[in-house]
């Protein structure tokens, strides 16, 4: 039928594009990747095939303890996303005017168009020893001397969390305004206090909105490399930095390649877990954002 | 609104807390502007004064946005990159849109996670495997074949290739859910009005995307002019402007001609962001 | 009509020969037949429609009314059957090639063009110039009453409005046949009323044919001049409204059209043309099969009766042969079609359209009254045969 083939013609080459995407920068790409990953370089243009790139990750205390701080301060970072941006969304979502609202959901957009460059920036502005914060508390007269508040783990925490503030609240601000008002009010009709209603009504409303903005942020998080680098100096031991290392600085691509599917695992590792725990999908979870 | 149920010093400190969070959220965006106008080779106070020397001056030590050479070379090849990535991610994303809402696609919902899958790859990953990728197939060619293909090296393409590759999916999930709320029988009622298949998907079906596919552009325009992570692993001798940016900020004590520029770029977001918001809210969302 | 004339001429020399024997309907299907998989969703439909009719397709949502009308205008084709327009078959044309317009159920407007546009949209496809489709589209705004609202955008318009654009937007292209899929589903009562009248007079003035899909049946009987009756993919009778009320062929068909007092019931005694019945609540009333069925003593029917030729007594004494005692069981008010509910002895509740001029005569609840009708106005199926 003549119908039938321009139906499956049509489809061809809907498909095309998106195959051609999918296969020759996803998934050729990775699987390269894991192949050099687990090529071992035994003499000058001699390799043979091993595990030796992980192993050399396991045995060697450096990497995984970069690996475990990422994760750590990846999780820090999470988890102070959510405590600070959930009082902020709660309020946009349910307490703010309808007018207000839209404007200060804006105004939470704004940095998102404003590049991680120039975010990073501001902050080495406003924390290094001659930056703003330093400049206004000698003013003020509470130092004496110049302090340099940069380069600490602390300074690329709060410019993580900054950077990722907003898959945060975006998330957390939809799935709140879709509560019912009458729910939190008969929370409170039927005698609950302010900390039960929370605990009780609001936050496992929000459950899913908590789940995707904290795997969003915590991949995210992971992931990145220019606030910790910025930040943090170039000793601020980042996993990031260290695939970067591998790759650029000491052109062993090998390992590099290995560590690269180690980070991939590892945030995998967690989305998977997060998604389970909470019995999402992938596709929600990112559409939310 | 619901009322929160506590007391007013309760409300005044949540309202003292929404300002602090704003504050926080603004302050490093005004750092970063705001030293483009001060009289100082250091970007940093005292205020000495206003001047418009980081965008205009022409000789050292202030020298201006416009006219240093390097950072002008970064802001073109930036262009160059982010408009190719923002052309080529909207036409594959609308492809996509019409295969993932339209096509009866076997395995739909598989396909549709896959397509979702480059938004969660860390871009620093993206960026290497491309890199791996593109080296092996180049040096393979070259060894095997004696055939140099240079758009394989680090270099432009493979940065728009490596952008690309995470940016269609931002488009193609922004154009998705503006055909899913087309309504199918238009076409129909053009096509019953005697109008081809080409002309229905012209003047009916295109029109209607029109305004996700301005804003899917816009967006892929900034997401790459901004990307850091995949193009730091990419980039060749013809760096954008985020790799020059990086490098001088990096190295410290540059003077505020990087705030000034902060500033244009943040001018050219905030415009751009305006002109997709506009477009977003046409006339045809009734 | 630039661009199509051979058809043309062909069809008006056809048309003139037919018009020597017999008047040449604008469309004609002749046992269309459409599957779904294992569904039949329409099941060897025949009728002709003639020129210049208003004819109303009524039948329940999922009958098969929608599918019959997506193959008329070419978005399916049948399976086995024929469909032909002006009497020339058009399965093998698609849709865009058919001179069959169609109004849809959500009117289908497009939101990116103004009026003007839209209606001028079916002009532009054909290949017609710019002072023709300024013209014409000017011409055919003036028949909707709409002269002025071209330069408006489809949002600016109000619901009614919508309607005859869209009306608008098929006339001008001068369609042997217009089809309308239930285009006053989304409109609210008022305007639904004022509607129908409004499509009827349309249709007149265009003295196009117009086939209208509806499940609503007083739009259909308001309206056509003739109405199907389509249930289970089948069409249960075609008849002119007053004939689908009053001479219902088959039990579906009284029960789906106008409102009745339904019961089921055995055949106790056939006399001539009368039967009665006793229904199974232990009713006994007299009725006369339908058309076309015929009852033996012993057999179960259904028996419709409608509430308009009930005739209510108050008092308690029996009122003649063929009455039948009850009580109010409650008045439904409104106005000139108020209703009351009467309770029999037998148990059943008998609807009952009564006259509440609000005077101390009135029936009220918990009266007693006698109900009578005439054989000629209660009807009975054999069960079994459509429900």
């Amino acid at each position: 039928m003549n119908q039938r083939d321009a139906r499956r013609l049509s489809l061809i080459l809907l498909f095309m594009p998106f195959a051609l995407w999918i296969v020759l920068l996803i998934l050729l790409p990775h699987i390269g990747m894991g192949v050099l990953s687990l090529r071992e370089k035994i003499a000058p243009r001699q390799y043979e095939f091993g595990f030796d790139n992980y192993i050399e990750f396991f045995t060697e205390p450096i990497y995984w303890h970069i690996m475990a701080r990422t994760a750590v301060m990846s999780l820090i970072v999470t988890a102070l996303a959510l405590v600070i941006g959930f009082p902020v969304s709660y309020y946009i979502a349910k307490i703010a005017g309808p007018r207000t609202r839209g404007a200060m959901f804006m105004f939470c957009l704004i940095p998102l168009w404003v590049s991680d460059l120039i975010r990073a920036f501001g902050w080495i502005l406003l924390l290094r020893e001659t930056g703003v914060i330093s400049g206004v508390l000698q003013w003020t007269g509470l130092i004496s001397e110049p302090i340099e508040l940069l380069y600490n783990d602390a300074a690329v925490i709060v410019g993580l969390v900054y950077t990722v503030m907003l898959f945060m609240i975006v998330p957390l601000t939809s799935t709140m305004d879709g509560m019912d008002d009458s729910m939190i009010e008969a929370g409170y009709n039927l005698g609950g206090n302010g900390l039960t209603v929370l605990r009780r009504i609001i936050i496992p409303y929000a459950m899913p909105g908590i789940i995707s903005g904290s795997i969003i942020v915590f991949m995210l998080t992971a992931g990145s490399y220019l606030t910790p680098v910025l930040l943090g100096g170039k000793y601020s031991s980042w996993f990031t930095q260290t695939i970067y290392d591998q790759f650029i600085t000491r052109y062993n691509w090998e390992s590099g390649a290995a560590f690269g599917f180690l980070l991939l695992i590892f945030t995998s590792l967690v989305v998977w877990i997060g998604l389970k725990l909470s019995g999402q999908s992938l596709s929600s979870t990112v559409a939310r954002s | 609104m619901a009322r929160t149920g506590g007391n007013k010093a309760f409300a005044v400190g949540y309202r003292l807390y929404m300002a602090a969070f704003f504050i926080f959220l603004v302050a490093p965006l005004i750092a970063a502007g705001i030293f483009a106008f001060n009289d100082s080779v250091f970007p940093s106070l005292p205020w000495k004064g206003f001047t418009l020397d980081w965008f205009f001056g022409t000789s050292e030590p202030k020298l201006g946005m416009f006219h240093d050479r390097r950072l002008l070379q970064g802001l073109y090849n930036s262009f160059i990159i982010a408009v190719s990535v923002a052309l080529l991610s909207v036409f594959v994303g609308t492809c996509n849109a019409f295969l993932f809402v339209r096509s009866s696609l076997p395995a739909k919902n598989f396909f549709y996670i896959i397509m979702v899958l480059p938004l969660v790859i860390p871009g620093v990953i993206l960026g290497i495997s491309i890199l791996v990728l593109a080296s092996t197939v180049a040096n393979t060619l070259d060894d095997s074949y004696g055939i140099d293909l240079g758009f394989l090296r680090p270099g432009i393409v493979l940065v728009v290739l490596g952008q690309f590759s995470f940016i269609a999916t931002i488009t193609s999930l922004v154009i998705t859910a503006r055909l899913r709320k087309f309504d199918a029988t238009m076409e129909e009622a053009a096509y019953n009005l005697g109008a081809s298949r080409v002309r229905v998907l012209w003047s009916i079906t295109l029109p209607f995307l029109r305004p996700a596919m301005i804003a899917a552009g816009i967006v892929a325009f900034l997401v790459s002019f901004e990307n850091f992570n995949t193009t730091l692993f990419l980039v060749g001798s013809e760096s954008p402007l985020t790799i020059t940016m990086f490098d001088r900020m990096a190295k410290g004590g540059s003077t505020p001609v990087l705030n000034a520029v902060s500033f244009f770029l943040m001018l050219g977001s905030g415009l751009l962001a305006i002109i997709s918001i506009l477009v977003q809210r046409d006339k045809t969302a009734r | 009509m630039r661009g199509r004339p051979p058809t043309c001429q062909h069809n008006a020399i056809q048309a003139g020969r037919h018009v020597t024997d017999s008047a040449v309907s604008d469309l004609e299907c002749s046992n269309v037949c459409k599957n779904f998989g294992s569904v039949q969703a329409v099941k060897d439909v025949s009728f002709e429609i003639p020129s210049g009719s208003f004819f109303s397709i009524l039948g329940p949502s999922g009958c098969g009314k929608t599918t019959l009308m997506r193959m008329i205008a070419g978005f399916e084709e049948p399976d086995s059957g024929d469909i032909s327009i002006k009497g020339r078959s058009v399965l093998n044309v698609p849709p865009n090639r058919r001179n069959v317009k169609m109004v849809f159920q959500h009117l289908a407007l497009f939101p990116m063009m103004n009026v003007f546009e839209n209606i001028a949209y079916g002009l532009r496809c054909i290949g017609a110039d710019r002072d023709e489709i300024k013209r014409k589209v000017q011409d055919v705004l003036n028949r909707v009453a709409l002269p002025d609202v071209g330069g408006r955008e489809i949002h600016q318009l109000s619901g009614g409005q919508k309607q005859r654009i869209a009306i608008a937007r098929c006339m001008v292209l001068d369609p042997d046949v217009l089809l309308l899929d239930e285009p006053l589903g989304a409109l609210d009562l008022k305007l639904r009323e004022a509607m129908k009248i409004e499509l009827k007079l349309l249709q007149h003035q265009f003295d196009t044919t117009f086939v209208y899909i509806t499940h609503d049946q007083s739009e259909a009987l308001v309206m056509s001049d003739r109405v199907a009756v389509m249930n289970n993919g089948r069409f249960e009778q075609i008849g002119s409204p007053q004939d689908l009320y009053h001479h219902p062929k088959t039990a579906f068909v009284a029960g789906f059209v106008g409102d009745s007092n339904r019961w089921t019931g055995r055949v106790s005694a056939v006399q001539g043309e009368e039967v009665m019945v006793e229904t199974d609540g232990g009713m006994n009333a007299r009725c006369r099969p339908g058309e076309g069925a015929s009852v033996a003593a012993g057999d179960t029917v259904t028996l419709f009766v409608r509430p308009e030729f009930v005739h209510l007594t108050q008092g308690r004494e029996a009122l003649g042969e063929n009455s039948l005692q009850g009580r109010v069981d409650n008045l439904l008010f409104n106005g000139a079609n108020s209703r009351a509910l009467v309770r029999m002895g037998s148990g059943e509740l008998v609807e009952v359209d009564v006259t509440l001029t609000g005077g101390a005569d009135d029936v009220k609840p918990t009266d007693d009254v006698a109900l009578s009708w005439s054989a000629e106005n209660a009807i009975c199926f054999p069960s079994g045969e459509g429900r």
